[in-house]
């Protein structure tokens, strides 16, 4: 009795002293959050403005942007270059001629739309930007999976078992030798196979064990996750969005506008490529498969000049007698595959739900060759929706007063999707 | 009295013991194992059962032990700009089907147009569409279409297309044209830069010479307008703004002229409020029972050969003249009543006869009423038709006597479609050089020499002026599919044009609209009109009215029985439409029958020919054959179908049937048996003037029977009541008379929170809003549900409904519901997830008595449901905004659902249609319907609507594709989403705006506001009394008449006279 009321107390006493430290915390927090709102992000600017054409350290199509600034004439000059570099260009700057035509006079794209400090933070950015170490891969280790315990249990339970049984025989044994003393007479011993008990205990197992087996090899069937399969061309996610931090969405453009995130077409790719004809990550990057074969990243390139329909010594398309880019499309091996029963909408989840890419394709920015990370279960989906909250700030859930009015009175912190009917048959099965 | 005696087909009204054992057996065929006595005695169930084991096993067997194929993902290899794959696009575009026209949006997904939509922009057809338009999409996708070049050649029995170079044929036409006198044959041409080819044409080749051709004419009233007011045109009708409408056989909501057009003006006129008690007046005099008729106040039915004589009949009404003998006393009554009314101002007469001197009366008429310039408009006229059909007969008789050089035909089927066949196809056998631009190879080009297919309109440049400086912009959806060339193009090769039509057709309207930006915008808007209202204006009179009356007179009057052909509103006048399976299956409004032409005769002919109930009753299919004997020597043999409302002494056969085989598998006929029906086209006659729709007939029973599959009976009420329909008075004395019905039956439950309130009279708790909130927490045991965010509600205006089936069409192009075949439809399993139901009232024997109503019926979306609750495994459940879902994943198809449906509008995939199993070779085949399983024809399905397979259960999900789309959007956007945001397909096909849709839940919504006050005196809801709240609600029709079939004892049930 004592006990239980002790409990509780000290429990209270406890929050109390958590709450006030918490609010500090989150006070403090708040602080640092809004002065993170207000300045700009340089490294999410340089990712998706700058990223499929600049690479802080190397030259690409346009030249490294670390300490590129130090090269500007002015910081006015340069804040000019970027809103209109061909406004500087044809104004006659001898700087911005020199780089034009170091770069095969390939023009910039204006960017009018970035303010000043938006620029200065990207500047800042690049030249803080420090080349990621390649981490020394110590064999053994990666790829394994965690250190788990199930092993062990396994091995204890198994020896209990084994206990039990050789117990149970030895008081059986016993038993008899004692009942021979005592006169008692015994009854007939029965081999072990042909024990009723026995038989009906191993069938039962055998039924449990071969059903539980089945079933879950009905629900796996069609289920492909980690499927790695061979692309027709050796394209490394970790060289363009990892290492070159390209942003997601310059190639899968469709992921905030459609339900297909949409696969680029090769001009897209040849936006760069017109450029980057070699492949030159190899001391720091080597381009490996899965089976373990080396790859020429510049052969791969070679291919996708093929592809594209591009003549790479005379820099320019190959086109037929009308003038159309003789280009065929690259049929990738299509990884993320979901039941024809299944509507599933990219831009539903990029754009409103704001989730990031990586939540259901895993660390893309790591792979050379995509695997399949997510299960794409049903399962799965279910348990993201029953735990994510929506951006319930978005002015189209204004209808939901209810529950406007319950984070108000700080009933709840949020709503999640399910909460909306996130989890209704109908809202991707139709 | 809004209960009045309903049925929906006579053995309802008899209600015979066999037509109750078929309501009761919902499934029809047997199950395939034995089930007598018990099952472990019955003769086969250990086998059947170790036969089902294996079956299983070895399925799973198999699928399990299958691997996942590879699938590619092939992007673009250059990305068009302005495509994203997975979002559609929208072109703004013309449908054009010879006169017929409709403003139509196309909706493209990854470059193939999918679904045409009414483009809201156009002023004439205001965003309206007909079945026909909704099923044009699939039109372009049939498998029947030529695809080349060439000539026919007979082969194995069949007409195939010999195929040919463009260059081999142009060469042999340029040297061809020259040489003797060449007409240009064609139907109507909407399209005023396609006129301008033809002119530039005819100039370059000056002996050729320009036949306009209708194969439904109006000839006689293009003549009389000429006669009358010197102008060969038609006049633009206002029916919004006509209070007093008559009509004398002119099916003006089904098929006459614009039905589009005039529904959207019709209903504007139709739709009365308990505020605003106005409500125009109908008269309806036609031989057959159409879904005009069906919509009028008034209703009276004549022999086609009489109309004339009802014309004068009215016209010395309207003057004062002297009575006309020898109309029925019904006919007689409603003439003088319409004529009472139309001389109170803002009539309107329309009359479907191509009779010129009838013609000339009803102008006559308008002008007497002073329609002319106030519902009739002279100024802004319409060229919906302009053949003339004496033209057609001289060129045949030239062309027979082998004065024709060279025959090019557009848009036209003579062969199929003129009166006398047999001589334009020997004419037609006489001319050197013959040319046809149709899509398909139908019976005339077999007849022909060459053969240059047209596009399609979704693959076309174009334009059209369906009313007078009213312009529309047809541009293609899609690049052309086959190796097809415009008519337009092959014109302007022959002639030697060094642009092709596209340049031409730009120039021509850059020039005109004054420069680039204008032309763009044009395009964009897709109609170009002239600012503001429509001109309207009058015309001087000047037709001779003693003359036509001598005429009309002067013709021996009719006795005995006469055939009227007319066009369907699915199928019309036949053409392409024949073989397109969405129109074929469509039930038919007035007869709900499918796949077939048969003879609509009325329940007294029907007696005359049978004295059982069987074979010509809807329980059973079976149909008594009649061999049908024209006046003209043509004699057909037909299947009755018997409709209430059709004048005794006709008979009424539809056009579109019968046609040969190379049309395509869904229209192909069977002469042995009767199968695809037979043609009609030959019961029309030629008065010397025009060609008249009508024949005198004889008939005699045959001894064979044939199956016609109607859908109506399929489904039963069990007599529980549906509809709610007043009479004009009724509702003006007292509004809140269906208030006062609806609470009598559910008042009990909301009574309680009212009197809380202190409300005391029974008349403010009618009134309050809260009787239906009330009903819904007190009249079950089972908890209330909070519905936060959206709750979707529909809801459908009976007045506005006219029956047309545009929403069927549309329902069924957007949710890729499949056709399933006539066999199939026999077997009551037909898909579609809208239908309308017709009721019928009246005595069967008189035709004149017959009132019908339509009732478009879908998915409730009941928010109590029944089917949701015996669903073994949850598979239909109930959404957070008021859907009930449809999981087909999930569904095992025990059908417990739609057993317990007291809508019936869930529907089972008994066969694999679509080829959506995962077995391979396990579609349904019936070489009839199939044909929409071509590769081809797939590329018509929504890919945003999973294709069901067999063995599930599917219905209407208030099309929660587009709902999604919707919120998405507006989630997108970060905005609340507006009203009207999201549509149902069945809303937006709607010519009539019968039906509403939208969140509830928004106090700011139409549809709020329509249940709750504009409306809210004649919302209900079906089998309200049974809770299960349907999201789905009524408006009631209100006629505007005097009469109304009570339920009276005489026909209460014991209709057994005549049967």
């Amino acid at each position: 009795m004592f006990k239980i009321i002790l409990v509780p107390e000290s429990i209270l006493q406890l929050f109390r002293i958590c709450s006030r430290s918490a609010f500090a915390v989150i006070f403090a927090l708040l602080l640092i959050n809004n002065s993170a709102i207000a300045a700009p992000d340089g490294k999410a600017l340089f990712q998706s403005n700058c990223a499929s054409c600049h690479n802080p350290l190397k030259d690409a199509t346009g030249p490294a942007l670390q300490n590129i600034d130090k090269t500007f004439p002015s910081k006015e000059w340069g804040y000019n270059w970027v809103h209109n570099s061909a406004a500087v260009i044809a104004s006659g700057d001898k700087t911005a001629v020199d780089i034009y035509n170091k770069f095969n006079k390939a023009a910039m794209t204006a960017f009018p739309q970035l303010k000043n400090e938006e620029i200065d933070a990207i500047l800042k950015y690049v030249d803080d930007f420090k080349a990621p170490v390649a981490a020394a891969k110590e064999p053994g280790t990666e790829g394994q999976p965690a250190e788990s315990n199930g092993f062990l249990y396994t091995i204890i339970t198994l020896s209990l078992l084994v206990l039990v049984v050789i117990l149970w025989r030895a008081n059986q044994a016993l038993m008899r030798s004692a009942n021979e003393k005592s006169g008692i007479p015994n009854e007939k011993e029965i081999p072990l196979y042909r024990n009723k008990v026995v038989i009906a205990i191993v069938a039962i197992v055998v039924f449990i064990m071969s059903g539980y087996w089945l079933v879950n090899g009905a629900i796996n069937e069609g289920r492909q996750q980690n499927y790695e399969p061979l692309q027709p061309l050796f394209y490394s996610h970790k060289v363009h969005a990892g290492i070159n931090q390209i942003n997601c969405l310059y190639c899968h453009a469709g992921a905030e506008k459609s339900k297909q995130a949409m696969i680029p077409s090769t001009n897209v790719c040849m936006n760069c490529h017109k450029q980057i004809g070699e492949y030159t990550g190899e001391k720091d990057h080597p381009l490996v498969t899965a089976e373990g074969k080396t790859i020429n990243g510049t052969e791969q390139i070679k291919m996708l000049y093929k592809y594209a329909g591009w003549d790479a010594a005379a820099k320019k398309y190959i086109t037929d007698e009308k003038g159309n880019i003789k280009a065929t499309p690259i049929q990738w091996v299509k990884i993320h595959n979901l039941p024809d029963h299944v509507y599933f909408n990219h831009s539903q989840h990029v754009k409103v739900g704001k989730v990031q890419c990586q939540r259901c394709h895993g660390q893309i920015t790591e792979m050379d060759e995509v695997y399949q990370f997510a299960p794409l279960s049903m399962g799965w989906c279910i348990n993201c929706h029953r735990q994510t909250q929506v951006q319930f700030d978005n002015k189209y859930y204004d209808i939901f007063q209810k529950y406007h009015d319950e984070i108000k009175s700080g009933k709840r912190t949020g709503v999640t999707v399910d909460e909306l009917g996130g989890t209704e048959c109908q809202k991707c099965h139709y | 009295m809004s209960q009045k005696q309903y049925w929906t087909d006579l053995e309802q009204l008899n209600n015979p013991a066999a037509n109750q054992e078929v309501l009761e057996n919902e499934f029809k065929e047997d199950l395939p194992f034995d089930l007598s006595g018990t099952l472990l005695g019955a003769s086969t169930p250990r086998r059947d059962f170790l036969k089902f084991l294996g079956f299983s096993t070895l399925a799973a067997t198999v699928v399990s032990s299958c691997e996942m194929p590879v699938r590619k993902a092939i992007p673009y290899a250059i990305k068009p700009e302005d495509i994203v794959p997975g979002v559609a696009n929208y072109y703004a575009s013309t449908f054009v089907d010879g006169g017929d026209y409709c403003a139509v949006i196309i909706k493209t997904r990854d470059g193939r147009p999918i679904k045409v939509e009414g483009n809201e922009m156009s002023s004439i057809t205001r965003g309206g569409t007909s079945a026909r338009v909704q099923a044009s999409v699939l039109n372009m996708y049939d498998k029947a279409r030529l695809r080349f070049p060439g000539s026919p050649v007979a082969k194995d029995k069949k007409v195939e297309c010999q195929e040919a170079t463009f260059e081999a044929i142009d060469r042999v036409i340029k040297e061809g044209i020259a040489a003797k006198p060449g007409y240009l044959l064609t139907g109507s041409i909407l399209s005023p830069s396609t006129k301008d080819v033809i002119a530039q044409f005819l100039t370059k080749f000056p002996n050729v010479k320009h036949v306009v051709y209708d194969a439904v004419s109006y000839s006689g009233m293009l003549q009389a307008n000429e006669a009358c007011y010197g102008k060969k045109t038609l006049p633009t009708y206002h029916f919004e703004k006509a209070q007093t409408i008559v009509s004398l056989g002119a099916d003006f909501l089904g098929t006459w002229l614009s039905p589009v057009e005039f529904a959207k003006g019709y209903s504007k006129g139709r739709r009365i409020s308990a505020k605003n008690l106005k409500l125009s007046r109908h008269y309806q005099v036609e031989s057959n029972h159409t879904i005009t008729g069906a919509a009028a106040d008034h209703r009276a039915t004549c022999r086609p050969s009489e109309m004339g004589l009802v014309a004068i009949a009215l016209y010395n009404e309207v003057t004062g003249g002297a009575k006309v003998s020898g109309l029925s006393a019904k006919l007689s009554e409603l003439v003088s009543k319409a004529a009472a009314d139309l001389k109170k101002g803002g009539g309107m007469v329309v009359c479907g006869t191509n009779d010129v001197n009838t013609q000339i009366l009803i102008n006559a008429i308008n002008d007497k009423v002073g329609a002319n310039g106030t519902t009739v408009n002279w100024t802004t006229t319409s060229n919906y038709r302009q053949g003339i059909d004496s033209e057609m007969v001289a060129l045949t008789e030239a062309m027979a006597s082998g004065q024709v050089g060279s025959l090019f035909m557009h848009g036209v089927n003579p062969v199929y479609d003129y009166f006398d066949t047999k001589k334009f196809t020997d004419a037609l056998s006489k001319v050197p050089l013959s040319v046809y631009f149709g899509e398909r190879m139908d019976e005339t080009a077999q007849k022909c020499k060459y053969l240059v297919p047209d596009h399609n309109y979704l693959e076309s440049w174009g334009d059209a002026e369906p009313r007078s400086n009213y312009f529309s912009l047809m541009q293609p959806g899609i690049a052309p599919l086959f190796k097809t060339r415009s008519f337009q193009d092959s014109l302007m090769v022959w002639m030697g044009s060094t642009t092709n039509y596209a340049d031409f057709w730009k120039q021509y309207w850059t020039n005109k609209l004054g420069g680039q930006a204008n032309f763009e915008k044009a395009l964009q808007d897709g109609v170009i009109e002239p600012a503001g209202e429509v001109a309207v204006g009058g015309a001087t009179f000047a037709g001779n009215v003693n003359d036509a009356i001598a005429k009309i007179q002067g013709k021996k009057a009719s006795t005995g029985t006469e055939v009227l052909v007319y066009q369907k509103v699915s199928i019309g006048y036949g053409g392409p439409w024949s073989n397109n399976p969405w129109l074929q299956e469509m039930p038919d409004p007035i007869t709900k029958a499918t796949w077939d032409n048969y003879a609509c005769v009325s329940p007294k002919m029907a007696k005359s020919l049978h004295a059982e109930l069987d074979g010509r009753n809807e329980v059973d299919s079976k149909k008594l054959v009649i061999t049908v004997k024209g006046a003209n020597g043509y004699t057909a043999n037909l299947p009755i179908v018997v409709v209430p409302g059709m004048h005794n002494d006709v008979i009424a056969v539809a056009v579109g049937y019968g046609r040969v085989e190379s049309v395509g598998r869904a229209a192909a006929s069977d002469n042995a048996t009767g199968l695809g029906g037979r043609n009609a086209y030959p019961f029309t006659t030629y008065n010397g003037v025009n060609i008249e729709s009508f024949v005198a007939a004889t008939y005699t029973a045959t001894a064979d029977k044939y199956d016609i599959a109607i859908t109506q009976t399929h489904l039963s009420y069990e007599h529980r009541p549906v509809v709610h329909e007043f009479t004009l008075e009724e509702f003006t004395k007292d509004p809140k008379v269906l208030m006062k019905e609806r609470f009598a039956e559910v008042g009990e439950f909301a009574e309680a929170p009212l009197v809380e309130e202190g409300k005391e009279s029974k008349e403010e708790k009618i009134a309050d809003a809260k009787m239906e909130e009330g009903y819904r927490e007190n009249g079950t045991l089972y908890p209330n549900y909070e519905y936060n965010g959206i709750k979707w509600g529909l809801s459908i205006d009976l007045n506005s409904c006219t029956g047309c089936g545009a929403c069927v069409i549309g329902c069924q192009a957007e949710n890729n519901v499949s056709v399933v075949g006539k066999e199939h439809v026999l077997k009551n399993h037909e898909m579609h997830w809208i239908r309308i139901d017709r009721y019928f009232s009246g005595t069967p024997d008189d035709s004149d008595s017959i009132q019908t109503i339509f009732q478009p019926m879908l998915c409730q979306h009941c928010d109590n449901a029944p089917c949701e609750n015996v669903c073994p495994v949850s598979a239909t459940n109930h959404s957070s905004e008021g859907l009930n879902q449809m999981a087909y994943n999930r569904c095992i198809g025990t059908k417990y659902c739609a057993n317990n449906c007291p809508y019936k509008v869930r529907h089972f995939n008994w066969m694999d249609w679509n080829g959506a199993d995962c077995f391979a070779d396990n579609i349904y085949e019936d070489y009839r319907r199939d044909d929409i399983n071509d590769d081809l024809t797939r590329m018509v399905l929504n890919p945003d609507v999973t294709v069901r397979s067999r063995g599930v259960m599917e219905k209407c999900t208030f099309c929660v594709q587009r709902l999604q789309e919707a919120k998405l959007s507006s989630k997108k956007a970060g905005h609340p989403m507006k009203d009207g945001a999201a549509r149902t397909a069945c809303q937006q096909a709607c010519p009539s705006d019968a039906i509403m849709f939208g969140n509830v839940n928004d106090k700011t919504s139409n549809i709020h506001k329509l249940r709750r006050e504009e409306q809210a005196e004649r919302t209900f809801y079906v089998l309200e009394h049974i809770h299960t709240l349907p999201n789905v609600n009524y408006l009631a029709k209100i006629r505007n008449t005097e009469l109304m079939n009570a339920k009276d004892e005489k026909n209460d049930g014991f209709y057994n006279d005549h049967i």
